[in-house]
């Protein structure tokens, strides 16, 4: 196999594994196996991918030999290096952690379901991002989608089964809003390759139709990223899966939507068309100050700390959105930055949260009192990961908010400063309470004991831990693919 | 030893001690013998970076770089040296306080508390030999984190309740003040790092210096500067070797030092002196000094009525660093080593009463000096210091307050500091009033003594020190001398 084939091989491997995953029916351990071996091969593809465009060159794939705009065309440049890396990255933590995880969460029958289902997945937000055509980008977007419908469902909980099907409407939705736009964009230009589009839609000017494309397209990846006040499918989702899921999804599948967002933005229709005639900013950071301030309050009062770190998400979606919406350099890197550092984030958390479920069956605060002697390494995770998104110096979350605040002052936006760190204060309120319970309160005179999870939970989650702190404080990798993605994104045009 | 070394080894010691307490956790003798030497040994280390220091040398030490331009490093300069020893000086005799208080009291977890104290201690190092702003950040919030656990040690609600105000305004301020403001340095300066002279001037014009001003002096809320005093009072729940250790020397200290510090180093004397309106902030110190004061008088609790002198006595220092003489600035950074001498040994004083009799308030008192003589002694003294009555330590600090006052002609200054002398002597004097010369009231059947040997110890010496400063101030004089001249 030579290295040129590297691009294909990201997708397609996840993706025929899938099915054998499923051929192995009731053999749940040895597809477990598989897939983590999938899941490790695709993470070193992508660090291989990474390493060759780093110094800021492209790799461009033709699938099946087909000339690119008449074949799919897949594009590697130091965007979408990042965004796999992340993908790839949190799903060999995650696979490996997930067989203890769903031992208890899920039925013995259902788990070779479970693999396919998430080497479906998986494959599907690879695919987004590394692909260069827009059709390809919605067909791979149905795989993910349909792929996390069913994995959300299989949640022990029977609510699971209406919180898969509310995000079902929504994201058939979204979807169908995603396909119209690109039809449209199809109908104006007669081609779907996205850097064909880039280059011929300045051409055409500004109209109506393409005016329309842009607002079907918006707002359909608007409900797949959760922008506010799209996140209705959000909490529900997040809180009723598997905790393997809730950890792999929070950390991946709207980070993608994220990512497809700025391609759209900056790639296709160009800085110009989104932010001088659309104006897209001025929806982007109201909506996202609106998300970090009410979502983070709505945090505040969970009992369900599952459910409390669903719409911390919303929030830190935000946070993106408006770094996006500052519309500087500084500001996008920001964007990809805290897109990168979430993912390690909340990871993280919600890992240390399935450690929780494992021994006690639910993640309640009323049943966590306490535990933090009981599960010392288990709440240490979570604490960390709890400090990273508060923002704390020498984690990865005081970063992304040290640029997103730098550009914001930049730009002069103090109420962007003010939020941003207003936000933080309240996820330090809503994470310090789970902290006190945990380590402060006596544990509950009927509660069994517990002990430590097992060491199978333990070292994914730790190794997640271990990046967040690595990252907050060698940056230079990551800040160097984001600012330069960002600066490429910008001098593109 | 290289400057570096010693400068390395100051902040690995702390952590050493971490290691050593867990490991000795079950055997409590072996347990507290870790925290002493280790506290001894940083002595060492601290004392031969002074004479470094002394001889005027600037040792550095970069360790890593986070973001271009932001990077944590350490750099000891006269104004953090003081503050370190200070707080060297102090942790070997509060470690041996602890252990008689602790065990005095049958306090539980004591492992926990000498774990987080050594990390509190490491960090308060982090602060005073801070190199820049983002360092200096980075080890404050450390030590906000690391003394949680120990003000909420009791574990039962009033503790929770006053760790919670207590943390909850310390992170607020920094988090929503100090960050900013850092941030907004390095916007406009484009480095963090503490220059003598300043790195704003001539980057900063107008009203914004003074805007910037106060961001700092709210955001460094350790300096509990009125409005944001509250979580003094509400630390008070601690055990008395924390609040007297860091509720009285290192964190309050950390506080006011940074506001000195980054008044010195960042500002500069000469800017900040064109701002309009840095009047005010003299303002606020002045109404803090005297709010505070007044709010003592009227305290029945006795470690109450320490923590609201402390945050009258902490506005001194304040009050120096914003006179913006060269002469008050001496004033402050003596204040700093006076106060902390001063008022860790009234601390060691109430700890010591309530392990030998389980008195709190100061209506309870009377006569206690006839069956406590040692500590009440001790008292008086740091009382006598906190009133800046000579031969303690408080009387020069307070007499260069007042030259730094005449020379900035700031003339109500002198009046503020006048008046509250009056007050520090209206809410102590009582105390020794009536534990000398008051009868004790004659149903008391109960009889009891001097606190364990320990206590004692520790309080003669931290009260020996304050009139030792005062009999022998070259040390710190000519350290300061480096940084005024």
């Amino acid at each position: 196999m030579s290295l040129d084939q590297l691009p294909a091989v990201q997708v397609v491997l996840p993706l025929l594994a899938a099915p054998i995953c499923f051929l192995l029916g009731r053999h749940g351990k040895v597809s477990w196996v598989l897939s983590t071996l999938v899941s490790w091969c695709c993470f070193w593809i992508s660090v291989l991918l990474a390493i060759r465009v780093l110094d800021g060159s492209e790799i461009t794939y033709a699938f099946g030999g087909w000339a690119p705009p008449w074949g799919i065309e897949y594009r590697v440049d130091q965007l979408n290096a990042l965004v796999l890396l992340v993908v790839s990255g949190i799903a060999s933590i995650v696979f490996p952690y997930s067989w203890k995880s769903i031992e208890q969460e899920v039925d013995p029958e259902q788990h070779s379901l479970f693999f396919t289902c998430m080497l479906l997945c998986l494959a599907g937000l690879l695919g987004i991002t590394i692909t260069g055509d827009a059709f390809n980008l919605f067909v791979l977007l149905e795989i993910s989608s349909l792929s996390s419908y069913t994995l959300i469902s299989l949640g022990r909980d029977r609510r699971a089964l209406t919180a898969s099907f509310q995000y079902l409407i929504m994201g058939t939705i979204g979807a169908t809003f995603i396909l119209i736009g690109v039809g449209i964009l199809y109908m104006l230009t007669g081609t779907l390759n996205i850097s064909d589009l880039s280059s011929r839609l300045p051409e055409l000017g500004n109209s109506r139709a393409l005016q329309a494309g842009f607002g079907f397209l918006v707002v359909g990846i608007g409900l797949k990223l959760a922008m506010f006040p799209l996140h209705l499918w959000l909490p529900n989702a997040y809180a009723f899966a598997p905790s393997a899921v809730s950890a792999f999804i929070a950390a991946t599948s709207t980070k993608v939507a994220v990512y497809v967002m700025v391609r759209y933005l900056f790639t296709v229709f160009g800085v110009d068309f989104s932010f001088s005639t659309m104006k897209i900013h001025w929806l982007f950071i109201p909506m996202g100050l609106f998300a970090v301030l009410f979502t983070s309050i709505v945090a505040l009062f969970q009992r369900d700390i599952k459910r409390m770190l669903a719409y911390s998400s919303v929030a830190q979606i935000g946070y993106m959105l408006i770094g996006i919406g500052l519309v500087t350099t500084t500001g996008l890197g920001a964007a990809l930055l805290h897109l990168f550092n979430h993912a390690l984030m909340k990871g993280a958390l919600f890992l240390s949260l399935g450690a929780v479920c494992y021994r006690l069956g639910n993640t309640f605060i009323d049943d966590m009192q306490g535990i933090g002697r009981q599960m010392p390494w288990m709440m240490a995770a979570f604490l960390i990961g709890g400090l990273s998104l508060v923002g704390v110096p020498l984690t990865v979350g005081f970063i992304s908010k040290w640029y997103l605040i730098l550009a914001a002052v930049e730009r002069g936006m103090w109420i962007v400063v003010a939020v941003v760190l207003i936000g933080s204060l309240i996820a330090l309120i809503y994470i310090w309470r789970v902290v006190e319970a945990v380590y402060l309160q006596p544990r509950p005179e009927q509660a069994a004991t517990t002990r430590e999870a097992p060491v199978w939970l333990l070292a994914p989650m730790w190794i997640l831990v271990f990046t967040n702190i690595y990252f907050g404080v060698d940056t230079t990798v990551t800040t160097e693919f984001a600012l330069k993605a960002a600066s490429s994104l910008f001098g593109s045009q | 030893m290289t400057g570096e070394q010693l400068i390395l080894l100051s902040l690995v010691l702390p952590v050493l001690a971490v290691l050593g307490i867990t490991i000795c956790r079950h055997r409590e003798n072996l347990r507290e013998g870790c925290t002493l030497v280790v506290s001894f040994a940083l002595l060492g280390v601290v004392l031969q970076l002074l004479s470094l220091v002394m001889a005027g040398a600037r040792p550095e030490l970069a360790l890593l770089e986070i973001l271009p331009g932001i990077d944590i490093r350490f750099e000891v300069e006269p104004l953090g040296m003081l503050f370190a020893a200070v707080a060297a000086i102090l942790w070997p005799v509060n470690s041996l306080y602890s252990i008689g208080y602790m065990r005095g009291n049958d306090e539980v977890n004591q492992t926990r508390f000498y774990i987080f104290f050594a990390i509190a201690i490491g960090a308060a190092m982090g602060v005073a030999f801070a190199g820049n702003l983002i360092t200096l950040f980075v080890f404050y919030e450390i030590l906000t984190l690391s003394t949680f656990p120990l003000v909420a040690h009791k574990g039962n609600q009033s503790a929770l309740t006053g760790a919670r105000t207590y943390l909850g305004i310390l992170l607020s301020t920094s988090i929503g003040l100090l960050l900013p403001a850092i941030v907004w340095t390095w916007y406009i300066s484009g480095t963090t790092h503490f220059t003598p002279g300043g790195i704003l001037t001539g980057r900063l014009e107008g009203p914004a210096i003074t805007v910037l001003a106060l961001l700092y002096l709210f955001g460094i809320g350790k300096a509990a500067v009125m409005p944001v005093h509250r979580w003094l009072p509400a630390a008070m729940v601690a055990p008395t070797p924390v609040s007297a250790l860091l509720h009285a020397v290192a964190v309050v200290k950390a506080g006011v030092f940074s506001i000195v510090k980054i008044v010195v180093y960042v500002f500069g004397l000469d800017f900040i002196n064109l701002a309009p309106g840095i009047d005010w902030l003299m303002w606020i110190t002045c109404f803090t000094i005297i709010a505070a004061s007044l709010i003592a008088l009227r305290q029945d609790n006795l470690k109450k009525r320490l923590a609201y002198s402390t945050i009258g006595q902490l506005s001194y220092v304040v009050l120096g660093a914003v006179l913006l003489a060269p002469i008050s600035i001496t004033g402050a950074a003596l204040h700093i080593i006076a106060h902390a001498f001063g008022k860790i040994t009234l601390f060691f004083a109430a700890g010591s009463i309530y392990t030998s009799c389980k008195k709190t308030e100061v209506s309870q008192l009377n006569g206690i000096g006839h069956r406590m003589p040692f500590t009440m002694a001790a008292f008086s003294i740091g009382a006598l210091s906190m009133i800046g009555v000579p031969p303690a330590a408080g009387f020069l600090s307070k007499w260069y307050l007042f030259m730094g006052a005449f020379q900035a002609e700031q003339f109500i200054a002198v009046t503020i500091i006048v008046l509250s002398t009056l007050l520090n002597a209206a809410y102590f004097a009582p105390i020794i009033y009536a534990a000398w010369f008051k009868r004790e009231s004659s149903e008391t059947i109960l009889t009891y003594g001097e606190a364990p040997w320990p206590v004692v110890l520790a309080l003669s010496i931290t009260a020996a020190l304050t009139i030792l400063l005062f009999l022998f101030p070259r040390v710190p004089f000519e350290l300061i001398q480096q940084i005024t001249s």
